[in-house]
């Protein structure tokens, strides 16, 4: 790293440093909100690494994710917790890459579709499992608090954006962002598409499996209808959309205002959440289509060209 | 000494029950024009693609150096040494000029990155003639421009053999003029090049020979002064005579 690089990664590392006195400075309640935040952080950002430069919407967010709790699930009693997160990235990757080897030939709404079926699969297979053991949830009881998952969250989202800068900068990066923009010149060039894809398709596959592993505890009780519940690979999404996935921290603009509003929603009037989904949906299309980042670029672009008249 | 480049032999494509080319065999060699001529739909741009990978062909083998390329996938030619361009211009919209042509610089034949990639992108770009342009957005790029960017990335791999499918079509008559001479001097710079051309005045100015190519069958072969004497050429091109 550059001297220059180290400066401009400053207010970043510095960022996180802050970040990481929110439970002792803040009271219980809004260190729920943070971890909320911290795991769409992580989920989001992981997410727009792969579909940002692709351009393929991937559904798969839930089925990652409800691997990673049942791997806390069905291992918290017997190994060190710090080992189960990594066991699920482990899973999630490999579950990713083998997904990536069969879908990543599809293109567009094919793809949308299978990663969203994938969550169900998942789930379905999992709770057949559970009815031939004659088991139906599992209790996750430990002693792993609310700050505890946090800091593990923020350490993982930490580690998410380190890995996206490194990709950012690299041959992969490149190659991704050429995939995006037209996967025929991609191959005539020499890339191979498909080996790139299924190598970063495996990024939010292992993100997002190691932070459904690291919430489990806060959840309690789990079981396959909500460890795989579609609605969290659809939030990823939508917020990820929101703040754009042109900068690695386009996920998080959009994270932060996102969790806020639905916080207050799901307080007012929680039945209308899906409105919200919808009507922010209807916001990205018709009024954000590069989400904030896009909004950023114009108003930069806007204030120049004002500097120069 | 000229030493053969490439050599297709007994190459056929079928789709279904259509055969778009039948048993084409021709050889390039070293520091050569080749032009691929004949009417629309005669199989020229399917014999192209099969060159440079976009499919595979359903018989026949294409030899670059002695090494066989009919059935790898296109991102395999192209490190083996094969560069195009598209009949119709494909650009990466959201990249800039020289990333445009460092795309063709990174992954290819010949690899460079960082520093020295887009060292070799600007280079390449002067040499196309996009000096002053390089600093653009894609969008805001001319028709000839768009295509002299292409011709940038395809060379950026280093190819050992160059295909341009009908890269001068569209351009006004100064275009024409400055787009020939541009090919012409990579043909000086000792390129090995495969035109897939309409415009006669490229092909009998550029080519040092022609493959003529009708109904996906090989009907001719020469220089392009003996080829378009030729009367099954002229018949493959204007029709039978009806007072014949």
């Amino acid at each position: 790293m550059s001297g220059q690089e180290f400066i401009k990664a400053l207010p970043w590392i510095a960022l996180v440093v802050l970040a990481a006195f929110v439970p002792v400075t803040f009271s219980p309640y809004w260190l729920s909100m943070a971890t909320t935040m911290a795991m769409f952080v992580v989920l989001a950002t992981s997410w727009a690494l792969f579909s940002g430069p692709t351009h393929y919407i991937s559904l798969a967010t839930a089925a990652f994710f409800g691997v990673g709790t049942f791997v806390t699930g069905l291992g918290f009693q017997t190994l060190p917790f710090w080992m189960l997160p990594l066991i699920a990235a482990a899973l999630g990757g490999i579950l990713a890459a083998l997904v990536g080897m069969v879908t990543l030939r599809l293109s567009g709404v094919y793809f949308v579709i299978f990663t969203l079926g994938l969550a169900e699969l998942v789930r379905q297979v999992v709770t057949w499992v559970q009815n031939q053991t004659g088991q139906r949830g599992m209790y996750v009881l430990t002693s792993i608090t609310e700050k505890d998952i946090y800091w593990m969250l923020l350490g993982l989202a930490a580690l998410v954006y380190l890995a996206g800068w490194l990709i950012g900068r690299s041959k992969l990066g490149f190659a991704l962002r050429i995939i995006g923009n037209d996967e025929t010149v991609a191959r005539h060039v020499g890339i191979d598409t498909a080996l790139a894809k299924v190598a970063l398709f495996t990024i939010p596959g292992m993100a997002a499996a190691a932070v459904g592993a690291i919430l489990a505890p806060r959840y309690i009780y789990i079981e396959p209808s909500t460890a795989f519940a579609p609605l969290l690979s659809f939030q990823v999404v939508i917020m990820a959309l929101l703040g754009g996935t042109g900068r690695l921290w386009g996920p998080l603009a959009g994270v932060i205002p996102f969790t806020l509003l639905w916080e207050f929603i799901t307080r007012q009037a929680p039945n209308q959440t899906l409105l919200l989904l919808g009507i922010v949906f209807l916001l990205i299309v018709y009024v954000l289509p590069g989400g904030f980042v896009g909004l950023w670029a114009r108003i930069r672009r806007r204030w120049h060209q004002g500097g120069d008249a | 000494m000229s030493r053969t480049v490439l050599e297709v032999q007994g190459v056929t494509k079928r789709f279904g029950g259509l055969v778009a080319v039948r048993d084409m065999r021709f050889d390039v060699t070293e520091h050569e024009v080749m032009g691929i001529i004949g009417p629309n739909g005669s199989g020229k741009s399917t014999m192209i693609n099969m060159i440079s990978g976009l499919f595979p062909p359903s018989e026949g083998s294409i030899r670059l150096k002695g090494v066989e390329l009919a059935g790898l996938p296109a991102h395999k030619t192209a490190r083996k040494g094969v560069g195009r361009t598209f009949q119709l211009v494909r650009l990466l919209p959201e990249l800039s000029v020289v990333e445009n042509v460092v795309a063709g610089a990174v992954f290819g034949h010949r690899r460079r990155w960082g520093k020295s990639a887009e060292a070799h992108a600007r280079h390449l770009l002067e040499r196309v003639g996009l000096g002053a342009a390089m600093g653009l957005p894609i969008s805001s790029l001319t028709y000839i421009d768009t295509k002299r960017v292409e011709l940038a990335r395809a060379l950026a791999g280093d190819p050992e053999v160059l295909l341009l499918d009908e890269w001068l079509a569209g351009l006004n008559p100064t275009e024409l003029a400055t787009g020939i001479d541009l090919v012409r001097s990579l043909r000086d710079e000792g390129r090995t090049i495969i035109l897939v051309e309409h415009v006669m005045d490229a092909i009998r100015s550029l080519c040092d020979r022609c493959v003529v190519m009708s109904s996906g069958a090989k009907i001719a072969e020469g220089t392009p002064a003996e080829v378009l004497s030729d009367p099954e050429v002229i018949r493959a091109y204007l029709g039978e005579d009806e007072d014949a």
